[in-house]
């Protein structure tokens, strides 16, 4: 189709708002809000378990409170590394097709990593 | 993408911009945003295998303690303070507050010495440094 003769409106009218314009960038905002607190704890808690043997980080695993936070640490960073990623392939990834299988490999590996860390840490709190 | 309008402005090249500290930690968020998102890879196993394997979370702890473990490590808790500290600057930007020019340069020096002292402190803490490989 040739552009050259038609105004730009009458290009875009009919193509329609995504309506999601904000929704990526708010989803950045609050995970980082959130990721805040969890990573004070997550610095505290590695400084006390720095040269630790596996016993020692079992034991400390096996807290509710600190299996719980890891959980929630793990699952946000995942999140908000999945989007930041997203942008950085949109910024310097020209060809779509290769920014799009970026987008759905990140995607699926931000999954997988959150399912094996959580199910671990599952699987040692509830023993087995 | 159809392109509607003819000879778009383009902004200036990179090379043309004196290189000054608040440019160079933006880049360095996305760089140690990328590096966190790698590192997310090493944390998983460092759990898994804690509680699958004692000779896997040997071996890793091997790796950790090593002169190359250590300065992944180290990077990695630089990588973690500075896109912290940063991000925190973003979020103190996103409501409208310190734009200014001067504020830019004021925040980005605050920023990178808390960032620095923030690294050295959780690293000695650690028990890392002295003595050690890093």
């Amino acid at each position: 189709m040739n552009h050259r003769y038609r105004a730009p409106l009458s290009v875009a009218r009919g193509l329609g708002s995504a309506k999601d314009g904000l929704s990526h960038w708010w989803r950045q905002r609050v995970t980082a809000i959130a990721l805040l607190p969890l990573t004070v704890w997550f610095v505290v808690s590695m400084i006390a378990l720095a040269g630790q043997d596996r016993a020692h980080v079992l034991t400390w695993l096996h807290s509710p409170v600190n299996a719980v936070v890891f959980s929630l640490f793990l699952i946000t960073s995942l999140y908000h590394a999945d989007l930041g990623l997203q942008k950085i392939y949109e910024d310097y990834i020209q060809a779509r097709w290769l920014q799009l299988s970026s987008r759905i490999a990140t995607d699926f590996a931000a999954v997988i990593l959150g399912a094996a860390g959580v199910f671990a840490l599952l699987r040692h709190a509830f023993g087995g | 993408m159809p392109m509607t309008m003819h000879e778009r402005p383009l902004s200036p090249h990179l090379q043309i911009y004196k290189v000054e500290l608040p440019m160079l930690l933006s880049g360095l968020h996305r760089i140690t945003g990328i590096a966190l998102s790698v590192g997310s890879i090493l944390l998983v196993a460092w759990i898994a295998s804690a509680v699958y394997s004692a000779e896997a979370f040997a071996s890793l702890s091997r790796f950790l303690g090593s002169f190359i473990g250590q300065l992944m490590l180290f990077g990695w808790t630089f990588s973690l303070m500075h896109h912290t500290v940063n991000g925190i600057r973003h979020l103190i930007w996103d409501t409208g507050r310190m734009l200014d020019v001067k504020q830019i340069h004021a925040s980005s020096k605050i920023g990178l010495s808390i960032t620095i002292v923030l690294t050295v402190l959780a690293w000695i803490l650690g028990g890392g440094f002295p003595g050690g490989a890093l």
